[in-house]
Formats: C-alpha cells, structure tokens, sequence
C-alpha cells in the first residue's frame, strides 16, 4: 500500500533544464535497479524533503537525486543505468 | 493555505531562542523522500549490527518490554522549520545499546524503505536519542514514521531516521541518503550546520 505523495518526472524539469542543454524529462531512462525503461516524465518524483528525488515507477528504487545549496547542486545519476536521448 | 505565512501561526515560548535561520511552526510538515512503508507492528523488527558484525534483534514484543521514557523536546528540520516542545515516548538508545558489546565511534540508521543516515555514537547515548513509538499521545502515524523512528532531537531532523529498523556500528564513518548528497555530515542546527562544508 502507497500513497501517491509524489509527482511525474515533469516535476522535474525545471531544476534539470539548469544542469543539461536538453529536455531530459523526455529521455528514455534505465533503472540501474530492476532495468525497467521507460520516459523519464514518467517517474515518480518526490519534492517534500531536503532534496527532489526521482524513483524508478517499477521498482520505487532511487533514480536521481538533486541537491540545490547556496553554492552548489549536487546531482547523484547513480541509479540510471543511462538515459537516452534522440540526437537533434 | 492562509493568507498567513506559517512562520507567523505560532509564538516564542518567552526566553526561547530558535536555532539560526529556523521559524517556528505549529504544523507537523510530512517531508518524504520516497513512498511511505507500512510495516505493521508484529513485522517490525529492529537490529543493531556491531563492528564485528554481531547482531542484536528485537522485535516489538521486545521493545515494548523495555522501560520507555516521556520525551519533550524541540526539533528542527533542515527545511528550516521549527517546532517546540513536541512529546514523543519511545526507549532511550542508552537501554538499547546497554548490553551490545562495541567500542565503534559511528552508526549508521537503517530504514525500512532504504533511507539511512550516520551519527556518531556519542550523539546516541547519555540520553540524547531513542527509538519513538508515539507521537503525542498517540502511536507513530506511518507518515511520521510509524511504528517506530530513530529520535535525535539535537541534530537536524533528517537524522531522526523515520521507518528505522536497525543500526550498523562501525569505526569509520560512511555517510547516509543526504550526507552523500551534499548535506553535512553532522548537522547541529545551533551552528546551522545545513550543507556539507557549513
């Protein structure tokens, strides 16, 4: 049982569009957890804590996690095992 | 929402002084960074693994065997929230750890879900920390981190682990869900320790 305490991976777009020149919320992502593939807007992103964490939707693993302090972001990609993106 | 920003709802206990950077609110936020588990109580269990790997269990039957203890304490969120004299019980880290052999220096709490954080052992004992069960008067809601959570009311309220279900002792200190991601490694919120390097 889950609630649905969390967004699509479009909540993400806004702080990716500050890291990467693409959309990447269109990209095609890999669990580096359980290898389900699928568009990255559709995963599931939590916003209500320290960081945005996004989860793969099939297996609730850690897919990527953005850290905004005063100086930095921190990005943690580890849970992708890649992202595809169409060349333009 | 109100018109009222939820810094203003409450009012400073006379001579209370809020850690830097805090404002005090009346609400409990729920901040979450993954789907909450709802681990029923008579499949929870808690573990505490020493530096040799020996491990201690109890399960709830257990842990509501031990003495537990009324807790009011104020806590701080690094989201810059604050909220006073909140009441917990649950069983001091001292009664826990009382019988498990170990001269480690750093925990790291574990979480059902998979969130983990690292605190030093010294933050853990001589009353400053305990496994909670209720929340004012209550049992622990899931949202808040039922049935049981690690309580650090000194320390940031990220390192008050929700979920937990075990400790790993160790003598080196590794760094948990967001201390590896750019929050500080100790995160004291009197030296509002939020980041690392603060």
């Amino acid at each position: 049982m889950s609630e649905t305490n969390y967004l699509d991976g479009n909540a993400a777009a806004g702080s990716l569009s500050e890291l990467f020149a693409v959309d990447l919320t269109a990209a095609i992502a890999q669990c580096n957890g359980c290898g389900h593939t699928a568009v990255f807007a559709e995963a599931h992103v939590f916003v209500d804590a320290p960081g945005m964490v996004a989860r793969c939707p099939g297996c609730d693993s850690v897919l990527l996690r953005i850290v905004t302090t005063p100086n930095d972001t921190y990005l943690d990609l580890r849970g992708l095992t890649y992202l595809r993106v169409p060349n333009s | 929402m109100g018109i009222v920003s939820p810094g203003f709802t409450g009012r400073r206990r006379s001579g209370t002084e809020l850690p830097p950077g805090q404002y005090l609110t009346r609400e409990f936020p729920v901040l979450s960074a993954g789907p909450t588990p709802h681990v029923l109580p008579e499949h929870w269990e808690f573990t505490v693994t020493s530096e040799t790997g020996e491990k201690y269990k109890w399960d709830w039957a257990a842990l509501m065997a031990l003495p537990a203890e009324e807790i009011t304490k104020d806590i701080h969120c690094v989201t810059r929230w604050s909220k006073l004299e909140t009441t917990w019980k649950g069983v001091s880290l001292d009664t826990l750890l009382a019988d498990v052999e170990t001269g480690a220096d750093y925990a790291m709490a574990h979480s059902y879900g998979g969130y983990t954080t690292n605190v030093p052992m010294d933050d853990l004992l001589d009353g400053q920390s305990w496994i909670a069960y209720e929340y004012d008067g209550e049992p622990l809601d899931p949202e808040h981190g039922g049935p049981a959570r690690l309580l650090v009311p000194h320390l940031y309220f990220w390192k008050s682990a929700k979920w937990v279900r075990g400790l790993v002792l160790s003598d080196t200190e590794d760094l948990g869900f967001w201390e590896t991601a750019g929050y500080h490694e100790y995160g004291d919120p009197w030296k509002e320790q939020r980041y690392a390097g603060d």
